[in-house]
């Protein structure tokens, strides 16, 4: 899968690039609006990063145009403006994706791979099953080896939502932003209360747990068919 | 020669705006001064001339009289009779060859016998031994028979009278200006003397000496008054600036002191040769500190955009009962953990324009405070009260028309209420909650963004333990009131996605 970095500040792309190297996307970096507006409408990449302050083309205008020109590839955008308005803004300019700067490796690899496998996977899916585990995304039910597991409205969002991107790992504030809709700082651990909570009730008694802890990253459910 | 050396040639007094004033008073006042003098003067002239004109003009008339009725000898006789006396009288009648016939002024000049009407001439007067020149104003006249007759009056009293006045006038008005000037002079030289202490003063706190005041001189006068004002200015000033560099060294401290730690850890690690492992700790370590200062750094910046900030774009209606119930949800797992039981209670619906996230946070902040003070301060008690009963913390909703109150309620160790005011401010953290983590941000926070929706923080005593009342304004258009009214149901709805 390629990967086109638009980032001003070299050092940054490159490091980048370094850690989506590993995660086995191939990156290519341009250095300014201009450069990444060509090359993003002369090639095809499976998602596109692009820092928001850029020299000669700003990147909210980047990706305005190639919204406009019917470009639908995932969008990331990166930003050192963090606000809650500054988000709105590069959302609404057909970013699918917003991270401030300073942004963890981990964190960025995350929500590009959830980026990537979302364009695959969503739409008429009307089940997950991950080994034994099933979510019925149309009765809302759930099952563990044939027996049904009680969810609460909350704890089930947050199963379905690690099903979707089971075998990717998903950070804390990817849960906190796609399950609570919120984007903001929770100072305490909540995001793993809600998890151990979660845990005990799909993988409490079970031989093999699904739910693992990625350490210094976040969460998975893991998946055995990849 | 510049402006500026110009300048010091003048003595400074002379430039003061009180010279200036009481000399331009003083000028006003000489002249009209001047004026009424130059009024009584001519008047005076003129009354006592008319007087002098109309006494010669009488006394011609009788000698014209007897001349003709009684010839030259009773004339004569009449004249020589009138100026017997040592009077100021004075008379000379000649013939037509311009003898002497009679009367005691000597020779006049020949000029004198054509001029017609009152005329000022000056005659020798003659008084035992001594001989003066002297004024006089008479009349001339021709009788018949080419004789003439010169009536007129010594009028040297009068021009010593009109030298007094002159003279009076002048000493007058030297006075008069005199003191003006060495008033106006003391009296810039006083209120100088005060305004330039005070310019010094103001210097002097320019250069950074803050603590310097004007001096009151306790008269109450209108001086006094602006300083009093400027001083009390000052204070407040003064006050700032303390808060100022309060806030700032508080921000280098909480800032230092994390990169500090960061820093060692990084230095150690690199330092002791270590397992792959242990490097691999230390590295986890660092960049837990680095993210705990972005932490930090993000919610420091954002109170200074709130602070400075308008209305988001991102403002919407929303149900505010709805929200913090969503925040509670959140929030009360890791309560539950803790042994602290979150009660809510919101009746209905409460509508209220604002920005989502920023109350969704500044709820979190209250919630993350009062689980961490709740559970302090029960881990401090003795173990057989902590058995007894466990306080949970109350969170509510009260409607009050314009605005909504998020309460929130804990029994922990509350903040006394000396301090209640500090605790808003950024990175203040009282000395016993030292060892809780928390970057001393939250409750500025909460202030922030309830001052962004038009409202205040408020801290009260729960008796014991905290009552943090968030007011906020609604904010509703007339529009969205009225759809408010109408539709109760209307709801953000964070559920209905399920």
């Amino acid at each position: 899968m390629r990967v086109l970095i638009v980032e001003d500040d070299q050092t940054a792309a490159e490091f980048l690039a370094k850690a989506l190297s590993e995660a086995g996307y191939q990156s290519e970096i341009a250095g300014n609006g201009e450069a990444g507006f060509e090359l993003a409408s002369q090639n095809s990449y499976s998602v596109l990063i692009i820092d928001r302050m850029l020299p000669k083309l700003d990147g909210l205008t980047v990706v305005e145009r190639l919204r406009a020109r019917g470009d639908r590839t995932p969008v990331l955008i990166l930003s050192a403006l963090g606000a809650v308005d500054d988000r709105v803004k590069g959302l609404r300019a057909g970013g699918d994706d917003y991270l401030s700067k300073p942004y963890s490796l981990v964190e960025l690899v995350a929500r590009i791979e959830a980026l990537t496998r979302r364009t695959a996977s969503d739409g008429a899916v009307t089940s997950y099953t991950v080994g034994d585990l099933v979510l019925d995304r149309l009765s809302h039910k759930v099952s563990r080896g044939g027996e049904p597991i009680i969810l609460q409205p909350r704890e089930y969002r947050l199963l379905e939502y690690l099903m979707r991107h089971a075998g990717q790992v998903v950070t804390r504030t990817m849960l906190l932003e796609n399950v609570w809709d919120y984007h903001f700082d929770p100072q305490t651990n909540v995001i793993d209360v809600h998890i151990s909570r979660l845990r005990s009730k799909i993988d409490k008694g079970q031989e093999r747990p699904l739910l693992e802890t990625v350490r210094g990253a976040g969460y998975m459910i893991r998946d055995d068919r990849r | 020669m510049t402006g500026g050396k110009q300048r010091t040639l003048i003595p400074r007094v002379l430039l003061a705006t009180p010279f200036r004033l009481s000399a331009i008073y003083v000028s006003i006042f000489c002249g009209i001064v001047a004026l009424t003098f130059i009024y009584v003067y001519v008047n005076v002239q003129a009354f006592l001339t008319r007087d002098t004109v109309a006494a010669v003009q009488m006394d011609l008339d009788v000698l014209q009289d007897r001349f003709r009725r009684g010839q030259l000898s009773a004339l004569e006789a009449a004249i020589a009779d009138r100026s017997a006396p040592a009077g100021n009288a004075l008379y000379l009648l000649t013939d037509g060859q311009g003898r002497r016939l009679a009367g005691n002024l000597d020779a006049v000049s020949s000029d004198l016998w054509n001029t017609e009407g009152p005329t000022t001439f000056s005659f020798r007067r003659t008084a035992g031994a001594e001989s003066s020149e002297a004024p006089a104003l008479g009349l001339v006249s021709r009788l018949p028979g080419n004789f003439r007759l010169i009536v007129a009056r010594d009028v040297e009293r009068q021009d010593r009278v009109r030298r007094l006045m002159r003279g009076a006038f002048f000493i007058g008005y030297g006075v008069i200006a005199l003191v003006g000037f060495i008033g106006g002079v003391l009296m810039s030289r006083k209120i100088l003397s005060r305004i330039d202490e005070a310019s010094t003063t103001a210097h002097s706190i320019m250069n950074g000496n803050l603590a310097q005041r004007i001096r009151v001189t306790g008269r109450d006068d209108e001086l006094d008054r602006l300083s009093l004002n400027l001083n009390a200015m000052l204070d407040r000033i003064q006050d700032l600036m303390t808060g100022l560099k309060d806030v700032s060294d508080n921000i280098a401290h909480d800032l230092k002191t994390p990169l500090h730690r960061l820093r060692t850890r990084a230095e150690r690690a690199l330092k002791s040769s270590q397992s792959p492992q242990d490097l691999a700790e230390a590295l986890g370590a660092v960049i837990e500190e680095a993210d705990a200062l972005i932490q930090t750094f993000d919610a420091l910046l954002n109170i200074a955009r709130l602070e400075a900030g308008s209305r988001a774009e991102s403002y919407g209606v929303l149900d505010i009962c709805t929200l913090v119930r969503d925040v509670v949800d959140l929030y009360e797992p890791v309560g539950e953990e803790q042994g602290i039981p979150f009660h809510f209670s919101c009746a209905g619906n409460i509508l209220i324009a604002g920005e989502k996230h920023l109350l969704g946070q500044a709820v979190a902040n209250l919630l993350d405070n009062a689980i961490k003070y709740a559970a302090s301060s029960r881990d401090g008690a003795q173990p057989e009260e902590s058995d007894a009963e466990i306080s949970p913390v109350e969170i509510g909703l009260e409607d009050k028309g314009e605005s909504v109150d998020i309460v929130v309620a804990d029994r922990g160790p509350g903040i006394p209420a000396k301090d209640r005011e500090r605790v808003l401010q950024r990175f203040v953290r009282l000395q016993p909650s030292r060892s809780i983590p928390g970057s001393g941000l939250g409750l500025s926070l909460v202030a922030a963004v309830a001052r962004l929706h038009g409202g205040s923080v408020m801290l009260e005593d729960n008796n014991p333990g905290l009552k943090v009342r968030v007011r906020l304004s609604k904010n509703l258009t007339s529009d969205q009131a009225g759809r408010a009214a109408a539709a109760p149901e209307m709801r953000a709805q964070p559920h209905a996605a399920i």
